[in-house]
């Protein structure tokens, strides 16, 4: 690891201080940015040994006032950027309000990785592209201009959707992937003020800027994330995560899937979101929009898919993710349809004897 | 927090006051130092592995304030003040901690690298309290790797001292229901 100076400040202005000038307007994930905020440190501190990441200095802020999760006023969740993941996922309000929250971000890391891993840091996480982390290879999100390698390489953990001839990693976030079908609020604070960012607007798409992941500058603090009220979908979620290896890894695409199903067992409102499949988690107004008073069958589901995956293209050895896709929103929409499936424990139909839910 | 040294380029170290398996340690160490590298190397408690050193196979677990955490994927600086528990500090002088004895009753390891990792795991697995079955404790325990494959005798030690292990839970000895926890 390079050598690094360390600060650790008391409270939010101080913090703001401490991160000083921005450097670029748009550098919040340039390599070496003079100051970078760290949390949990699980992404930045691996970026770190491996060179990737070159900080001059680290602003520590995990002993601000920022852990919170609380009920907000109009029906909603405020999680503070502090909170973990782990707290977050076993939170009362979040596992009976949430669910669909709770199970993405247990299906995400390991549990040391989820007690030390922020909410607002798993916002920040960097893609888990092989080329972005082997530096003998041109990447154009580590070394802007030096060319993307994964184009014609490995490619099977690579975008189907949204890329661009610079960069065709994913955002390897569970939690984001929920975050977006609930639509979250991003709240930032830096010395220019306070602001809010839609969830959608939060990530980017490489386009011919990939180095940058977000629309954050590189002086802004992530203070919390709030969610509007969801309780209507909260009987009719899963989180659907297809992967190599049955747990501790990252998806080759996961599905978070939420309905608003009435008395008469007809859709009212969906949320379809997918992840590991864009530079951002993968979201359209219009594939939702085809479930609303359709009939909850696998025709429905499918035409969802199909506006979902509109455009999809695959890289070669990630072709296969273009139908494992389709057929995982099929799957989720079935499933959250039917409600047996809560993801944070068996089926509901077997005994569960010390929920307490 | 007052550096040592001012000079950026300088080998800048920082005071650290940590409490480490119930002894106090005051010490100055340098920004970029990780919290596994202190206990390795500057307090010579090698029972924490260095497996990956990039967080993918738990071999460095240790508990701080009763969480398991990887601690190679934090700097030591961050913890100042923190109760750090490692594996050498599990037993009660020479009465293993009644993990430790499961392990060796179940035959839970060949090789013993990723053991320690395995039994701070564990240990927090059970302060969590989130895992009852086979199955959730395969799932919670899915942050440590073993190369020797010990996996079922390991998740039939944690079972064997979980609490309220006597009470019947027809789920926890079910054969295991692939995909049912986090799918």
């Amino acid at each position: 690891m390079n050598p690094i100076a360390y600060s650790r400040p008391a409270s939010i202005p101080e913090a703001i201080g401490a991160i000083g000038e921005p450097t670029d307007a748009s550098s919040a994930t340039r390599a070496c940015a003079d100051a970078k905020f760290i949390a949990g440190g699980t992404n930045l501190t691996d970026l770190m040994k491996l060179h990737i990441m070159r900080p001059a200095q680290l602003v520590d802020i995990n002993r601000l006032d920022l852990a919170r999760i609380e009920a907000s006023e109009d029906g909603g969740i405020a999680l503070g950027a502090l909170a973990r993941n782990a707290d977050t996922a076993y939170h009362p309000l979040v596992r009976t309000r949430y669910p669909l929250l709770s199970s993405a971000i247990l299906a995400g890391a390991s549990p040391q990785i989820r007690n030390m891993a922020t909410d607002g840091g798993n916002l920040m996480q960097r893609t888990r592209c092989y080329y972005f982390y082997d530096r003998a290879t041109p990447c154009n999100k580590r070394e802007p201009g030096s060319g993307c390698s994964a184009i014609g390489g490995l490619t099977r953990q690579h975008a189907i959707l949204g890329a661009s001839a610079q960069c065709i990693a994913t955002h390897p976030s569970d939690m984001c992937v929920a975050l977006a079908a609930l639509d979250a609020t991003v709240h930032v604070h830096s010395k220019r003020g306070a602001r809010c960012i839609a969830f959608g607007d939060f990530h980017r798409l490489p386009g011919d800027r990939a180095d940058l992941d977000n629309t954050l500058a590189q002086d802004e603090l992530i203070t919390r994330i709030t969610l509007p009220d969801a309780d209507r979908f909260a009987a009719h979620c899963v989180y659907l995560k297809l992967r190599d290896r049955l747990s501790y890894a990252f998806a080759l695409v996961s599905v978070a899937a939420a309905l608003d199903v009435d008395e008469e067992g007809r859709i009212r409102e969906a949320r379809l979101a997918l992840g590991s499949v864009a530079h951002k988690p993968w979201r359209r107004p219009d594939a939702e929009k085809v479930l609303v008073g359709a009939p909850p069958d696998a025709d429905s589901f499918g035409r969802a898919a199909d506006v979902l995956l509109e455009g999809a293209k695959g890289q070669g050895a990630n072709d296969f993710k273009i139908p494992l896709a389709h057929r995982a929103i099929v799957r989720a929409l079935k499933v959250a349809y039917a409600g047996t499936v809560t993801n944070l424990r068996h089926h509901r139909s077997l005994p569960d004897p010390g929920a307490g839910e | 927090m007052n550096p040592s040294s001012s000079a950026v380029s300088a080998p800048l170290c920082y005071p650290v006051s940590l409490r480490i398996n119930g002894q106090q340690y005051r010490l100055e160490i340098q920004a970029w130092v990780s919290l596994l590298d202190l206990l390795r190397d500057r307090l010579d408690l090698t029972g924490s592995k260095k497996g990956c050193d990039h967080g993918q196979c738990g071999a460095c677990t240790v508990l701080i304030g009763g969480r398991r955490v990887n601690s190679c994927l934090t700097l030591a600086v961050m913890q100042d003040g923190m109760d750090i528990t490692t594996v050498e500090g599990l037993a009660a002088g020479q009465a293993l901690h009644p993990l430790q004895q499961a392990f060796i009753d179940r035959d839970a390891f060949q090789c013993g690298y990723c053991t320690p990792g395995q039994l701070c795991s564990a240990v927090g697995l059970i302060n969590e309290g989130e895992a009852r079955t086979r199955d959730e404790v395969r799932e919670l325990m899915s942050g440590n790797i073993c190369r020797c494959g010990a996996y079922p005798q390991i998740t039939s030690a944690v079972l064997d001292i979980l609490p309220n292990a006597e009470t019947a839970d027809p789920t926890r000895d079910a054969p295991v229901v692939v995909g049912t926890v986090p799918a």
